[in-house]
């Protein structure tokens, strides 16, 4: 614990914490110390010189931001003349800064017009005449931000956020004396690598930096703000919200465990979709091949009518649901329960399918639990990170901002991904492997610690099972052979093997690269053999760590909108679970599991699944083989879709029920690290729409099945008493975030799984697991490898991201990442269109030459219907977790 | 540029007299005795004579240099030595002397104080316009090298030191310590925040000491003739010599070493030749762009660091600007505030903001705008702000040149 010490201050007598910053620790001890370069998050600077004191005896002034509370600190803080230095200092800055508060965004919350305030700042009077370098121009050339140099104080801070924060360093002070300026390079902003995250606009204490978004739209004081979560990706950000009216104005992050108040350009920026013409606000009805608006009974009656129909008719299995990673937990929890006593059928999956189901099988089997052991600020303390099929740095930025930090504090960092993503440029080794190989490179590395010895062997002997059968097996991973089935260099094998060893803690992350894969939980749980033999899990900073795409992909699996488990992955088929759902929902269950989402697909293809409820999905641009995807949902009887918008799914339904977007609602999400976190209305909902809840709940009602909630945490409540581990995670606590397992109301909630090798299920389990070669292979007719992903700029199938004119401005379509040797071999220019085919289909497509791929792989990233991916990818399906094989597919490439 | 006579030569006891790029000429004259007898010392005596022989830093703050290295000297893990020949004072010019008419001097002087610290490597920051000091000390490097006095083992000894030379990076205020420092490590060469000062933690974060040319070229004399016999030139306070840079209005622009303690009037009449043309003698800016504006009644006022400090003045790096009769002040305060305002680094607030005010204002009393003494009681507010809370001494030097000039001056400066 931090010692606190006494310091005389002014003559009086404080208490403040050792070696701590002196001007931290008097602003928290009551002094309301000026300063303005001053920013808690970065290192110091010293630039502003407000802060200064002086020690007793000494003729010299300090800044007190520069240096440690110490013993014996006599100070004088606040005497007339250190005030009156102040002040001067501050007509000098003020006189360097065109002062136009009357139109500035900052005004209200400008800290440089606060401090002019309170030191009575008297601009009428001759003191100080204005010396603004009027030659200085505006930077406008981002997306997002304007810089106005005439009203820079140089203090730094934006630099610093952008370096030490964000680590991307794409800003830095130029000029010298008055003429000192920010600035992005030669290309301005808009020409930098920016990727307009924001952290620098954070930072500004003044009108410096601004945002475009929020220009003109409102006054700081007449702005309302609501704290809430991000309605985009897994890692949780917390957001700050503020609103004019109906009108989301700017939004900031919040230091909150899960993100420390850094954000990435959708949180920052990405909100805009919300007030979209294309929201949809009446029911529509089918007829004849089109929609008309109907009334929510009508629509419901008719939806309801024609499932107990099918129901009857076909018997309940003819019936399923997907659920969503977008809705709350408590949405998705009374979805699966609808599916469950409503239809009666385990026939509910969503998204998770497509991209962690292996996760979930994987590391179920090998540690009895299936998500992200540790935490995402847990990276920045770990002493050896290996990054294996995840570009984090897209996928989940502000995860990958802790990543850097660690590197910068000297964590090695080990990239294993095909492509030469932004984390590979920092990494110690890049090991790019042949697309496919990683159980062979997993495997090579294991070998490597085996052999070498540098396995853990105490922990392997008290915590785990299977040793034996499975080092049989990666004996045989020499890394001759490993080599030459990755592509890697045995060196770097090495050098990989050892630094993940012997580690101090090591941590494993892992994505899409590794699920999505015919062997999607094989690479899984070769990972978790890595950690186990290792030892490098179960404490903080280690562990296996699956990174969740959607907002809240994870919680919708731990709500059981699965086909396999109820809430809190209680299975469906043990009879006493069974047996407990049937009472506390006064319904029969079915007993055997239910089909998946490509499963679902396929049946209703085969005419055997005929009714389909869909809860904000869109499996006609995310599923794998969309044309097949179609050709399926077209033969549904009945397709019911309730989302935001009229999306590709919604457009073959038979009914639409348009509901309110997640800033419209209260409710709980469930982030990547299994932390808790509320999300809170921001905005009126849209007049017509309803909360997915509520529908859910109404249609129950309609065929029969009552549901009476009174608001979410009714729901929530429900959760708690029937989900084991979210059985804490009450309406009361989950504003603190907790992380599940979080079994009672007592519990503080479990930031790291199987602490001290105390498995979820007993003992980890080693599976030997052999190298298989991906479903599809480049040949003669298709000979370039194919894979799919994310980029930063937007989100899952688009229907938000791409609504939103700041981030189209990043990104606006689709394009093909072409390596510089076989564009030139097929002789296609940067920017130029080609035809990508496969055996399912072929879409056209800008061409995208760079290095970040290597020559005989092509990527797509997903997001873009017009050039959807997903028409060439294969729907072949991992045997366990049916996930399908979205990383590998065999294209061929041609100038159009 | 012609060096003068007088009996205390140290620093410049060669220039001129033998070949500089001759280390057999050097060694003829006595050259490397010193580091012969220092490496047959315990290290920590050599940081104690020097500490007796009170000799004080020459690039311009007059720290005691065996204080100095008393900090950094106990001190474990790599350590370094700094020269510090970035000499962008303007009028000064007595670094370059020594670089190029006695580079061995200064190696010398960089070897012994390595050995002292305890410091395996050292480099020489020189200004980068200085193209023959770097030549010429690249040469008597590769020489010292040659005849193993930069090596794994020094003459033999169990020291190891290897020297190098970096180009600076063409602005005044990468002379300051930390700036030079920054420029070395490749960033923008703004001055750190101190402390920590460089003896703890200064290059690539490692105990580092930073002497100036002229300071390091005075420790052979130290070693080889002991603490004693420098303590017999100069003050009291202010032992050994110094070179002094006249110019303005003199006969001839010179650099002088001189003993501490010369009176202005000793250097400009009886060392300098007194001034052009005969012309009545006005003023003088003693100590460089952070001087003070000295007048007639300062002529006798002995030069050195405790001396001139006593009478609200500095020696800085030795320079001395003569006025005479016939010239305003004015033209030459604006003249230091565009330097000032030209070199600010533009980190600190006060320095970024207050040199362009002060310019300004300057402006406008000259052009009648704003009335002078209005003008300048603003001016130093700013000033007298600057020199309090200024990050680092560039920043707090406008005020002593300012209040100096308006002490002799405010008639001149205020009735126009
Ligand atoms: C703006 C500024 C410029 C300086 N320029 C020089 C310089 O050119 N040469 C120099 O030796 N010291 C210069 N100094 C002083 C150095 O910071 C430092 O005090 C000196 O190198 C220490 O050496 P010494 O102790 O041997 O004098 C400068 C200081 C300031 C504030
Ligand atoms: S928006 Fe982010 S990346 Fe861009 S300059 Fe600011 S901090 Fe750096
Ligand atoms: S833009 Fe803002 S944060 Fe950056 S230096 Fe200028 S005032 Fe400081
Ligand atoms: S999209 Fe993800 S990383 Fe970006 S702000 Fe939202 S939660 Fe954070
Ligand atoms: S005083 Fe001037 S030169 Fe020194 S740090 Fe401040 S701005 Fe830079
Ligand atoms: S807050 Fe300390 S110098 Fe700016």
């Amino acid at each position: 614990m931090s010692e606190r010490i006494k310091v005389i201050v002014d003559g009086k007598e404080v208490m403040l914490e050792k070696d701590a910053n002196l001007l931290s620790e008097l602003r928290k001890a009551g002094y309301d110390v000026p300063g303005l370069c001053y920013y808690e998050k970065v290192s110091h600077t010293g630039s502003c010189r407000l802060c200064v004191f002086r020690r007793k005896g000494s003729a010299k002034l300090e800044t007190s931001c520069t240096v440690a509370v110490c013993e014996n600190m006599d100070i004088e803080l606040f005497t007339a003349d250190i005030e009156e230095h102040r002040k001067n200092l501050l007509q000098l800055i003020l006189a360097s800064h065109k002062h136009d508060c009357m139109t500035c965004e900052k005004s209200g919350a400008c800290e440089l017009e606060a401090l002019a305030y309170r030191y009575g700042l008297d601009l009428d009077s001759e003191i100080f005449p204005s010396i603004v370098d009027k030659t200085l121009k505006k930077d406008k050339s981002s997306p997002v931000l304007c810089y106005d140099p005439q009203k820079c104080i140089a203090c730094y801070r934006c630099v610093k956020a952008c370096d030490e924060i964000q680590e991307k360093h794409i800003i830095d002070m130029d000029g010298r004396s008055f003429h000192t300026v920010v600035s992005a390079g030669y290309n301005e902003w808009g020409g930098s690598d920016c990727d307009g995250c924001g952290e620098c606009l954070q930072a500004c204490p003044v009108g410096a930096i601004t945002s475009k978004t929020a220009a003109g739209k409102g006054r700081h004081w007449e702005l309302g703000s609501v704290i809430t979560t991000c309605e985009y990706c897994g890692v949780g950000c917390q957001l700050k919200i503020y609103t004019k009216g109906d009108e989301i104005i700017k939004v900031e992050g919040v230091d909150a465990p899960a993100n420390r108040g850094r954000l990435c350009v959708k949180g920052r920026f990405g909100h805009d979709y919300i007030r979209s013409p294309e929201r949809i606000t009446k029911p529509l009805i089918k007829e004849n091949g089109a929609f008309r608006e109907a009334s929510w009974d009508e629509a419901l009656d008719l939806a309801a009518k024609k499932f107990m129909d099918i129901k009857e008719k076909n018997g309940a299995n003819a019936l399923g649901g997907l659920a969503s990673a977008r809705c709350t937990n408590e949405e998705n929890y009374i979805f699966q329960k609808f599916i469950r006593s409503v239809f009666g059928t385990n026939n509910v999956d969503h998204c998770a399918r497509l991209c962690h189901a292996s996760t979930v099988a994987g590391l179920a089997i090998t540690f009895g639990s299936g998500a992200m052991t540790n935490t995402n600020t847990g990276f920045e303390d770990s002493d050896c990170i290996f990054i294996i099929g995840s570009n984090t740095t897209e996928t989940h930025p502000v995860i990958s901002t802790f990543v850097k930090n660690a590197v910068r504090k000297g964590a090695v960092l080990i990239v294993a991904d095909p492509r030469r993503i932004d984390l590979a440029r920092r990494a110690k080794v890049h090991l790019q492997q042949r697309n496919g190989s990683d159980v062979a490179l997993v495997n090579g590395l294991m070998h490597i610690i085996y052999k070498e010895n540098l396995h853990n062997k105490e922990f392997i002997e008290a915590h785990t099972e299977g040793f034996k059968e499975f080092a049989e097996v990666i004996e045989k991973y020499t890394p001759e052979k490993v080599s030459k089935l990755t592509g890697i260099s045995e060196e770097k094998l090495y050098f990989a093997a050892r630094a993940y060893a012997k580690a101090k803690n090591a941590s494993i992350i892992f994505s899409m690269g590794i699920t999505q894969h015919t062997t999607g939980v094989d690479n899984v749980m070769s990972l978790a053999n890595l950690a186990m033999i290792a030892g490098q899990i179960g404490r903080h900073a280690t562990g296996v760590n699956p990174l969740r795409g959607q907002n809240n992909v994870q919680g919708a699996c731990d709500m059981g909108a699965l086909p396999n488990v109820y809430s809190g992955y209680q299975k469906v088929v043990d009879a006493p679970v069974k047996e407990k759902f049937e009472k506390a929902w006064n319904a029969k269950m079915d007993d055997k599991v239910g089909l998946t989402v490509v499963e679902m697909m396929n049946a209703a293809g085969e005419g055997k699944l005929k009714g389909l409820y869909i809860m904000g999905e869109n499996p006609m641009v995310s599923d794998p083989n969309l044309h097949h995807v179609e050709e399926s949902l077209k033969k549904l009887e009945l397709l019911v879709v309730q989302d935001i918008f009229l999306t590709e799914t919604a457009k073959l339904a038979h009914i639409v029920l348009p509901v309110t977007a997640t800033l419209e609602k209260d409710g709980t999400f469930t982030n990547t690290e299994r932390r808790v976190q509320v999300i809170r209305k921001v905005l009126e909902p849209l007049d017509g729409t309803r909360n997915d809840w509520e529908i859910v709940a109404d249609l129950a009602g309609r065929m029969g099945y009552k549901m009476g909630y009174g608001n979410v945490w009714d729901i929530l409540k429900e959760i708690n008493a029937l989900t084991p581990i979210y059985g804490g995670m009450t309406p009361e606590r989950v504003p603190s975030g907790l992380h599940w397992p979080c079994p009672n109301a007592e519990h503080p909630g479990t930031p790291f799984l199987h602490k001290d090798g105390n498995f979820s299920k007993g003992k980890g389990t080693f599976k030997p697991i052999e190298f298989k070669e991906p479903a599809e292979l480049p040949d003669g007719k298709y000979p370039y490898t194919l894979s799919t992903g994310r980029i930063l700029c937007h989100y899952h199938t688009g229907t938000m991201s791409r609504k939103v004119d700041a981030l189209n401005a990043y990104v606006k379509e689709g394009y093909v990442e072409i390596s510089a040797s076989d564009a030139a071999k097929l002789g296609i220019q940067n920017g130029a269109k080609v035809k990508v085919a496969s055996r399912r289909g072929e879409i056209i497509i800008t061409a995208k030459i760079t290095d970040r791929v290597v020559p005989g792989s092509v990527f797509i990233p997903f997001h873009f219907v017009e050039t959807a991916a997903n028409r060439l990818t294969n729907d072949a399906l991992d045997p366990i977790a049916k996930i399908p094989e979205f990383k590998v597919a065999a294209c061929n490439i041609e100038k159009v | 540029m012609n060096t003068s006579d007088k009996k205390a030569r140290i620093v410049l006891e060669n220039a001129g007299r033998i070949d500089p790029l001759s280390i057999k000429e050097y060694m003829n004259s006595g050259g490397y005795e010193a580091l012969k007898k220092a490496l047959s010392m315990q290290s920590s005596a050599v940081v104690d004579e020097v500490k007796r022989s009170g000799l004080r830093g020459r690039g311009g703050a007059g720290f005691p240099t065996g204080l100095k290295w008393s900090f950094t000297a106990p001190l474990q893990g790599q350590k370094y030595i700094l020269c510090n020949a970035d000499e962008g004072e303007p009028g000064t010019f007595k670094d370059r002397l020594v670089m190029e008419g006695d580079p061995h001097k200064l190696i010398e002087g960089m070897i012994i104080a390595g050995y002292a610290i305890g410091a395996s490597e050292g480099f020489i920051y020189i200004r980068g316009e200085y193209y023959a000091s770097i030549e010429k000390i690249e040469k008597a490097i590769a020489a010292a090298e040659a005849e193993g006095l930069l090596c794994e083992k020094v003459l033999g000894k169990e020291f190891a030191f290897k020297l190098s030379v970096r180009k600076g990076a063409g602005a005044y205020v990468c002379g300051e310590e930390t700036a030079l420092i920054e420029s070395m490590e490749g960033k923008r060469g703004n001055p750190r925040v101190k402390p920590p000062f460089p003896g703890v933690s200064g290059l690539w974060g490692r105990p580092t000491v930073v002497n100036n040319v002229e300071t390091l070229a005075n420790i052979p004399y130290i070693i080889k003739n002991g603490a004693d016999a420098f303590r017999k030139i100069g003050t009291e306070k202010s032992p050994g010599t110094k070179v002094f840079l006249l110019s303005g209005k003199v006969k001839e622009p010179k650099a002088i070493e001189a003993p501490m303690g010369t009176t202005l009037r000793q250097l400009i009449y009886d060392l300098g030749g007194g001034l052009a043309g005969g012309i009545k003698f006005k003023c003088a800016l003693v100590g460089g762009a952070a001087g003070a504006f000295l007048g007639e009644d300062m002529l006798d006022v002995p030069m050195d660091y405790d001396n001139l400090l006593a009478k609200g003045a500095v020696l800085g790096s030795g320079v001395v600007m003569v006025l005479s009769e016939k010239e305003e002040v004015m033209p030459v305060l604006k003249n230091l505030m565009e330097f000032f305002v030209h070199e600010s680094c533009g980190q600190c607030a006060p320095c970024r903001t207050g040199n362009k005010m002060i310019l300004d204002l300057l402006g406008r009393i000259e052009a009648g705008k704003i009335a002078a003494e209005k003008g300048f009681e603003m001016i130093l507010k700013a000033a007298s702000t600057m020199k309090e809370t200024s990050l680092c001494a560039l920043g707090q030097s406008p005020i002593l040149p300012i209040s100096s000039a308006l002490k002799y001056y405010s008639r001149e400066l205020t009735i126009k």
